[in-house]
């Protein structure tokens, strides 16, 4: 019998130490993309890597705490929404005052709803969370404050100039192209830390059981709460990030169809893996562009929602742990022996 | 305020949180007795609606006739959903059910899209529930309201009446407190969870029947009643239906006063009153605990 | 063993706890001390109010009325994790180990609780020395030192609950409030758990809920005994054995001498 992956729920063993310097070599690789895809190949590139920062900071909230949240997208959206807000009447706003003031209006955001959720547990965490989110959309999509359900435009996108040189102009496909892969790859740094780190081996200790931990003296609220602001700041990352790319942000950034899709995605990817967080924004979206594509489906490529849909119920039906789960399955299996097993039944 | 619209405001209020009640019972029960976290109730709600739009022109104005017609349809379609999806989730851990019952939505957006198109719909009336009626020497109040809070006193009756004084409803309560015990007594729980799970489609989806000539008939109306039945829940406690009684007539109250009183944000008072609520008293007003 | 001194200044003392659950009085104005060098055991048949008692010493629920003192100073208010923090361990009836991690993991986060700097996170915790040291020792107490890198949920049921154990004590607690940590337990694991006990006991305070009487009246130097929420006895062992209501609660007759 499987133990670990039984016993742990969704989430998965370590990575094989063959596979440690994998995200490297993906990351190398992925630096000679520019040259080598079409401008919307590149596009799709950079729109999966924007989710993939999305997906990771979902990806402390649930699968390294345990926190279902049905909200996230709220911080995606506001700090969307404040990057444009920031946009300067006329020249490119600086990426050094639009940035953290988007992650700080997210984290602020993430900071209130936090606090409120977190006196929740279980499915009314979930439901709480997803009706706070509705509140932030309803500001967005029915008061003045953005522009109503049209949203805003962004007249120019930010960059990062000295002495009136702009070094790195979001506006350029390549500039854009790198920032964000090194916004991507410093997002999955700072969660790697973590998730070694004191915080987070606390954080899986109140994923496993907060019971065991208040025992212990750890004062989980805090924690909880210091994660879910975390995850928000960084959501707030993707959000910025996808306000300069497309240059408009609307309402429907902070819908709880966001939340859904951020949702699956990391489940798609495998929960409690930072690869699979990102494999499973990667996996969703070029699904997402499979579906809807005419030159596949025809007529049908409209419906796209549907044959999403269902291929999530299959696969969260049959494939619990994502698509990084059947790689570690098959290496977890090879590894078991029933000497291996030890004597007890769990 | 006029005391005459401050009246009128009442009623809507109360109109609006039967409505609310209606879907929440639903909810609840579907939570409470099988443990499923259900996203996809909203689109329950779609289909009475949907369901109002499509059986008109076949009933001609038999209104009457035609909200049984979509009950024992929705009925007959709880029951299915549940013998081929839903019994497969019970066993399943909440993160799960979210996704799948999320993936469902995903589903029947776009079946509904397929079978009835995207556009907004409107239910007509039938004569005798059209027009209003004088309130006193006040004001005059549209009938079909005082109509469908009427039908919705009448289920809530019913389903009082069911849960606390029959049998049915005995194991209904015991499976709300011990699903285990329950199936030791030898009570067929496959089919009472199929029946539990039908009551709550049917429902969602009267609600959405009574309210259909109302706010039309349109894509995203399950979405928006979905959420705010989750703070119904969340402030009247999972499980309790005498608590998503309070609950949605409190929510209707804060809605309705809340359009009157501050416009622009009026869609905001009801999450305010939910904060409020979670500092005051997290678990909710009626918690059973889950 | 008992020190004059010792048994003037309790480390803990719960004085008139109640606590009421609606109509229900599950504790009824139990009064209860701890002195480092004691067992003190606390028996009772089921629904004495013994898992209420022990919920309200930890620090899980609140009481209805009464007080708890630690070390002098009133700690009735505390939340569980403050009291943690203070020094009140506690060990739990059905085991709250965390089965997906490995044993020395286990101790490690208990230990961690004492030592948190959540904030430096550039340090991975497996560099925290300081946790570790205080793991090793703890699973050296409870016997658990070869199993380090074993996964908890594959022990034995045993060897979890000297895993409980373990946890409890890598927190560096000074009272000890153990629920029925024989539970489930055999004869020989039952053995080694009771030989621990008579070791930690010289440096801690410690309550023990059981129901195994053979082991309560092997470790303990001190028996109160609940019925009905309700302390209807309270002293040395012998006395206890000897006493009417408790044989007539326990056999549910008078003793014939």
């Amino acid at each position: 019998m499987n133990i670990p992956l039984a016993a742990a729920g969704l989430h998965q063993p370590l990575p094989p130490s063959k596979t440690r310097l994998l995200p490297l070599v993906i990351l190398l690789a992925a630096c000679l993309l520019p040259m080598l895809l079409s401008e919307y190949a590149l596009d799709l590139v950079v729109k999966i890597i924007i989710y993939a920062i999305f997906a990771l900071s979902l990806e402390l909230l649930v699968g390294t705490t345990g926190l279902i949240s049905l909200g996230h997208a709220a911080f995606f959206g506001i700090a969307a929404y404040v990057t444009a807000l920031l946009v300067p009447g006329s020249g490119p706003g600086a990426i050094l005052l639009m940035l953290p003031a988007a992650m700080l209006g997210a984290g602020c955001y993430a900071l209130f709803v936090g606090a409120l959720s977190l006196r929740t547990q279980g499915v009314y965490f979930i439901m709480v969370t997803l009706a706070f989110a509705q509140m932030a959309f309803f500001i967005f999509h029915d008061t003045g404050i953005g522009g109503g359900s049209d949203g805003i435009y962004l007249s120019s996108r930010p960059a990062f100039s000295l002495a009136g040189i702009a070094l790195v102009d979001l506006e350029l496909p390549r500039h854009f192209f790198f920032f964000a892969l090194g916004s991507l790859a410093a997002a999955y740094l700072l969660l790697a830390a973590i998730q070694r780190s004191r915080f987070g081996r606390a954080l899986a200790g109140i994923r496993t059981n907060e019971q065991r931990m208040r025992a212990a003296g750890y004062r989980t609220y805090g924690y909880k709460l210091a994660a879910f602001v975390i995850a928000g700041m960084l959501a707030g990352l993707a959000g910025f990030l996808m306000a300069a790319r497309t240059g408009v942000v609307n309402p429907e950034l902070l819908s709880w169809h966001e939340s859904g899709a951020v949702l699956l995605m990391i489940i798609l990817g495998g929960l409690g893996s930072l690869r699979g967080a990102v494999l499973g924004a990667a996996a969703f979206i070029l699904l997402k562009e499979f579906y809807s594509s005419e030159a596949i489906f025809a007529g049908f490529a409209q419906h796209w929602q549907l044959s999403l849909g269902l291929t999530m119920i299959l696969f969260v039906a049959f494939l619990p742990h994502g698509l990084i789960g059947l790689s570690r399955q098959r290496i977890w299996n090879r590894k078991q022996s029933p000497a291996a097993q030890g004597g007890a039944h769990v | 305020m006029e005391f005459s619209t401050f009246l009128v405001q009442c009623l809507n209020a109360v109109q609006y949180g039967l409505l609310l009640f209606l879907v929440a019972s639903g909810l609840t029960l579907i939570f409470g007795i099988m443990g499923v976290i259900n996203l996809a109730h909203g689109s329950f709600y779609m289909l009475g609606a949907y369901l109002a739009y499509a059986l008109a022109p076949l009933f001609g104005g038999q209104f009457l006739l035609q909200m049984a017609a979509g009950v024992v349809l929705s009925v007959v379609f709880g029951f299915l959903l549940e013998w081929v999806f839903f019994s497969y989730l019970y066993q399943r851990d909440h993160l799960q059910q979210v996704l799948m019952t999320y993936s469902l939505i995903l589903v029947f957006e776009e079946m509904r899209s397929i079978l009835a198109g995207n556009d907004v719909h409107g239910v007509k009336l039938p004569e005798w529930l059209s027009g209003a009626v004088a309130l006193g020497d006040l004001m005059k109040y549209p009938v079909y309201n005082l109509f469908a809070s009427a039908t919705c006193i009448v289920v809530a009756l019913g389903l009082y009446y069911v849960v606390n004084r029959t049998r049915l409803g005995m194991m209904i309560r015991a499976g709300a407190s011990n699903r285990d015990m329950v199936r030791g007594l030898g009570i067929n729980i496959r089919l009472l969870y199929r029946i539990v799970f039908a009551a709550g489609v049917a429902l969602a989806a009267l609600a959405g029947m009574i309210a259909a000539p109302v706010t039309s008939v349109y894509p995203g109306m399950g979405g928006q009643i979905l959420i705010i039945c989750f703070v119904v829940v969340v402030i009247g406690g999972i499980g309790s239906i005498s608590g998503a009684l309070i609950a949605a007539l409190l929510v209707g109250l804060v809605d309705t006063f809340g359009k009157v009183l501050f416009a622009q944000f009026s869609g905001l008072s009801v999450y305010l009153l939910m904060a409020l609520i979670l500092i005051w008293r997290p678990q909710g007003l009626k918690s059973k605990g889950y | 063993m008992s020190d004059t001194n010792n048994q003037a200044h309790p480390l803990l003392r719960a004085t008139g706890l109640t606590r009421r659950f609606g109509g229900l009085t599950a504790v009824d104005a139990v009064s209860i001390d701890l002195h480092v060098g004691q067992v003190h055991a606390v028996i009772g048949t089921n629904g004495a109010g013994k898992s209420t008692l022990i919920n309200m010493l930890s620090g899980e629920i609140p009481p209805s009325g009464g007080s708890i003192a630690f070390e002098g100073v009133d700690i009735s208010r505390w939340s569980q994790p403050r009291r943690a923090r203070a020094g009140v361990g506690r060990s739990y009836q059905r085991t709250t180990i965390f089965h997906s991690f490995d044993v020395l993991e286990n101790c490690r986060l208990a230990a961690q609780a004492a030592m948190q700097r959540p904030w430096a996170v550039w340090q991975a915790a497996s560099a925290c020395s300081g946790s570790l040291a205080r793991a090793r020792d703890a699973m050296e107490v409870a016997g658990l030192a070869n199993t380090a890198h074993t996964l908890a949920g594959s022990l034995s049921h045993g060897q979890q609950r000297q895993l409980e154990i373990a946890m409890c004590l890598a927190t560096g607690p000074r009272a000890l409030l153990l629920d029925e940590p024989l539970a489930g337990m055999g004869a020989e694991e039952s053995e080694r758990m009771l030989r621990m006990l008579e070791r930690l006991k010289h440096t801690h305070a410690v309550l023990l809920v059981e129901h195994d009487m053979d082991a309560v009246f092997r470790v303990a130097d001190h028996i109160t005994v609940m019925v009905n929420g309700q302390v209807i006895a309270s002293a040395a062992p012998e006395a206890i054995r000897n006493n009417p209501d408790v044989q007539l609660a326990y056999l549910g007759e008078a003793p014939v001498s």
